[in-house]
């Protein structure tokens, strides 16, 4: 029996308060797009947290987690409002691929990276998509080629989040060439800080440079870093779509932190408050927009509890993540737009003092469809939902069936 | 507070649509489309006897729900309603027999709460929406008040033995009871879009009046209760209306072919259901959650009956015209049960505030709650 919400919310305040920095206090985000210290900064939080018994809370105890329930979690991420937090470690590394290695991992590899990855030693991300093609992932090219206890691996992978900052990645390759697309593929834990791993920075049209390209050149991987099994990797990467389309909806119970934030100090400004400076907030269409503005945010919410307890339940299939994602992306083309209606000229040329009530809804407007492509496309989730949650034929796929090495590719 | 419903909640939910599929059929709700009333009194005390007209009247008054969270169990009925359009003044006689009973005048009540409960008597509810203020007003005289204006829309109006009246007077906003046949009460039925939800123009003609409820000059926030269990009632008898007209379009889908193909095998079309399913989910999840906070009295209460009819009210009509669309031509006959339902999804969304009201409700809470 874990212990009652209520006496959990009292223990996890008290700690906050005596343990945590305030976010108000928190460095400013630097505005090159760069943000090494941060990584740092989230790294010595979580330390904090671990020490104080308040990491991975949804994490069993043998790995180094508290073995506590969801509900725990929510608290503590209520609670959490108005501290600095290391929320740049909940996607990809709580949220999505320290959940695999749980799902997926040897004893030995789970002793291995768990217990380091919830005290912030150890920070992972995904190696997915390639630069031939995005949602087509089952067709990786990127190449594992076995040699006695190791694996050689050739090629490059792309649109990494924070892949400069992290440890290890989940990298997908393939290993038979004459099996079926999704029959020949290998999960890889690969160490991205060795010779012959290449990482660059790829800067978006909101001048963040998050996301990353690696190119990997006879990287030696010792056979005991397989997740999964080999050739078996097409099943570890469906998990991780799985946990990745949770964490993208809000569902998952490894996110710590407060709702809608995702780094400290970096809540975007109230419409309310951008309305009023800009003169508009007596204007009944711009109320109507912030009214919906809210209305878009609680839904969000609302189906991000609806669907997870509805898979932890069984009463949904795990496919209905989907829904979540492209509720989650739609919601936000939504209220991107929002912000930069109600923000007005403002959005288009603003003092410098005022970047967060004018600029940043202009460029946050530039981003808007970032939501709708990373984690999969929504047009990726409309298939899987209309497929796998109400049963409607497949697509057709000239590839299924077939010898990798016989399907055709891109032309150049 | 669960957010999903129990065994007990379950097997009522059953037992709630096996008495509607066998009384109310859609056959039957086309039957009706001409009947003054537009519905049968017998068959509504029979759904009183099953609990819909006392989940939100407390045990010793006579009422009683089935888990003990009263607004829940009836939001089961009005989801179960809504599968089928069925008729019936849930809402208004739901609305009105628990303000009689919560309010701090209950003892004057007891007979009529008495005959509502039982089905004998159904009730309006003659109140203003959020975006407008009161229509009919109330003069102190030396025994009592004159009630003078005129509601409208106001739901079975026409049929309604009594009328919970919202009235402004000298100090605020009072409510009274008002018998149906109270002289100077004119009640003209409009026409109205449902085809078995019938509304009245009421006009209060110098109508001596007795009968308050509550406190004098202090009913905003009894008002304010109301709304919220209305919203909840509408928000989960429009959920319950898409979820099935989802569910028959999806089968059609499969069953028709066009090119030697089902439908349901073009991504164009496949595509569009996805959304509509999510837009589905996301309808039953704000339901969800506003009749939990209504149900709780939570603070958060007032904003979250207005999200959900802000989302639903806007969602569940283009749901509907989707799949009018997926249907093609069939979808705009009068044949077809979509318009049924379309009818009752378009009343829905205009009636109790519109989507658009809703969130300008809403930017006022957030404005009054920052300002706090």
């Amino acid at each position: 029996m874990s212990e009652d919400l209520q006496a959990f919310r009292l223990r996890a305040r008290a700690w906050l308060e005596q343990n945590m920095p305030r976010a108000a206090d928190a460095a400013a985000p630097s505005d090159d797009g760069r943000d090494d210290e941060a990584w740092v900064r989230a790294r010595e939080l979580q330390r904090i947290l671990f020490d104080g018994g308040f990491a991975g809370l949804c994490y069993p105890t043998e790995y180094g987690g508290q073995g506590l329930t969801p509900a725990h979690q929510r608290v503590f991420n209520e609670e959490s409002a108005g501290y600095e937090m290391p929320l740049l470690l909940n996607v990809p590394t709580f949220s999505i691929c320290a959940p695999a290695i749980l799902d997926f991992g040897t004893e030995e590899q789970k002793q291995q990276f768990l217990p380091g990855v919830i005290r912030g030693d150890i920070v992972l991300v995904q190696f997915l998509s390639e630069p031939r093609g995005g949602s087509d992932l089952a067709g990786a090219i990127t190449r594992g080629t076995r040699d006695g206890d190791m694996f050689m691996l050739n090629g490059s992978k792309i649109w990494s989040s924070n892949a400069y900052a992290a440890d290890y990645g989940l990298c997908l390759a393939r290993t038979d060439w004459d099996a079926p697309k999704h029959r020949g593929l290998t999960m890889f834990i690969v160490k991205v800080h060795q010779p012959g791993v290449e990482v660059r920075r790829i800067k978006q049209v909101n001048g963040n440079m998050e996301f990353c390209q690696e190119f990997f050149d006879d990287v030696p991987i010792p056979a005991s870093h397989v997740l999964g099994d080999v050739n078996g990797g097409w099943a570890v990467a469906s998990r991780l779509l799985f946990h990745e389309r949770t964490a993208v909806g809000g569902g998952s119970p490894y996110v710590s932190g407060p709702a809608g934030v995702e780094r400290s100090g970096e809540a975007a400004p109230d419409l309310l408050s951008v309305a009023r400076a800009g003169g508009s907030l007596g204007d009944p269409v711009v109320r109507e927009l912030i009214g919906e503005d809210r209305v878009l945010e609680r839904v969000a919410d609302q189906l991000a509890l609806r669907v997870t307890e509805g898979i932890r339940g069984q009463e949904l299939p795990d496919s209905a993540a989907s829904v979540l994602r492209l509720f989650m992306a739609t919601a936000n083309v939504r209220r991107t737009t929002i912000g930069m209606e109600v923000a007005g000229p403002r959005a288009a040329a603003w003092p410098s003092s005022a970047f967060r009530e004018g600029g940043l809804f202009g460029v946050n407007f530039l981003f808007r469809q970032g939501s709708s492509l990373g984690g999969g496309s929504v047009e990726m989730a409309r298939n899987l939902i209309s497929e796998r949650l109400l049963g409607m034929p497949r697509e057709f796929a000239a590839d299924r069936d077939v010898p990798f090495s016989q399907v055709r590719q891109s032309k150049t | 507070m669960q957010l999903r419903l129990n065994e007990d909640q379950e097997l009522f939910r059953r037992t709630v649509r096996q008495f509607l599929e066998r009384e109310a059929p859609l056959t039957t709700v086309r039957e009706l489309t001409d009947d003054p009333a537009g519905f049968d009194r017998a068959w509504w005390r029979k759904g009183a006897e099953l609990g819909w007209t006392s989940m939100l009247v407390p045990e010793k008054l006579g009422g009683g729900s089935l888990s003990g969270e009263g607004l829940r169990d009836l939001a089961i009925v009005a989801e179960e309603m809504g599968r089928l359009v069925s008729p019936g003044p849930l809402l208004p006689t739901n609305v009105v027999v628990a303000a009689l009973a919560e309010s701090s005048t209950v003892d004057e009540h007891t007979a009529v709460i008495e005959a509502l409960l039982s089905g004998e008597a159904v009730a309006a509810w003659a109140a203003p929406t959020p975006a407008s203020a009161p229509t009919v007003n109330a003069r102190a005289t030396a025994d009592g008040y004159v009630l003078g204006g005129v509601a409208e829309p106001v739901e079975a109006g026409a049929q309604a033995d009594y009328l919970l009246v919202t009235a402004s007077t000298d100090g605020g906003l009072t409510q009274f009871l008002v018998p149906a046949d109270a002289p100077g009460v004119v009640r003209t039925p409009l026409d109205s879009l449902d085809l078995v939800r019938r509304f009245a123009r009421v006009s209060f003609e110098g109508v001596t009046v007795s009968t308050v409820v509550g406190t004098p000059d202090g009913a905003a926030e009894a008002l304010e209760r109301q709304l919220q269990t209305a919203l909840v009632l509408q928000a989960a008898e429009t959920a319950g209306a898409i979820e099935r007209v989802l569910e028959f379009t999806v089968a059609w889908a499969f069953d028709r072919y066009s090119f030697g193909r089902p439908l349901a095998s073009y991504q164009a079309l496949k595509h569009r259901f996805a959304d509509m399913k999510t837009w589905v989910e996301a309808c039953h999840a704000t339901t969800t959650a506003a009749a939990v906070a209504a149900q709780e009295r939570s603070v958060d209460a007032a904003e979250l009956v207005s999200v959900a009819k802000a989302y639903i009210g806007d969602r569940a009509t283009e749901v509907v015209q989707d799949c009018v669309q997926m249907h093609g031509g069939i979808g705009v006959t009068w044949e077809h049960d979509l318009h049924l339902y379309l009818r009752r999804v378009t009343s829905n969304r205009v009636t109790y505030g519109t989507p658009n009201d809703h969130r300008r409700r809403i930017a006022d809470l957030i404005e009054a709650g920052s300002a706090a």
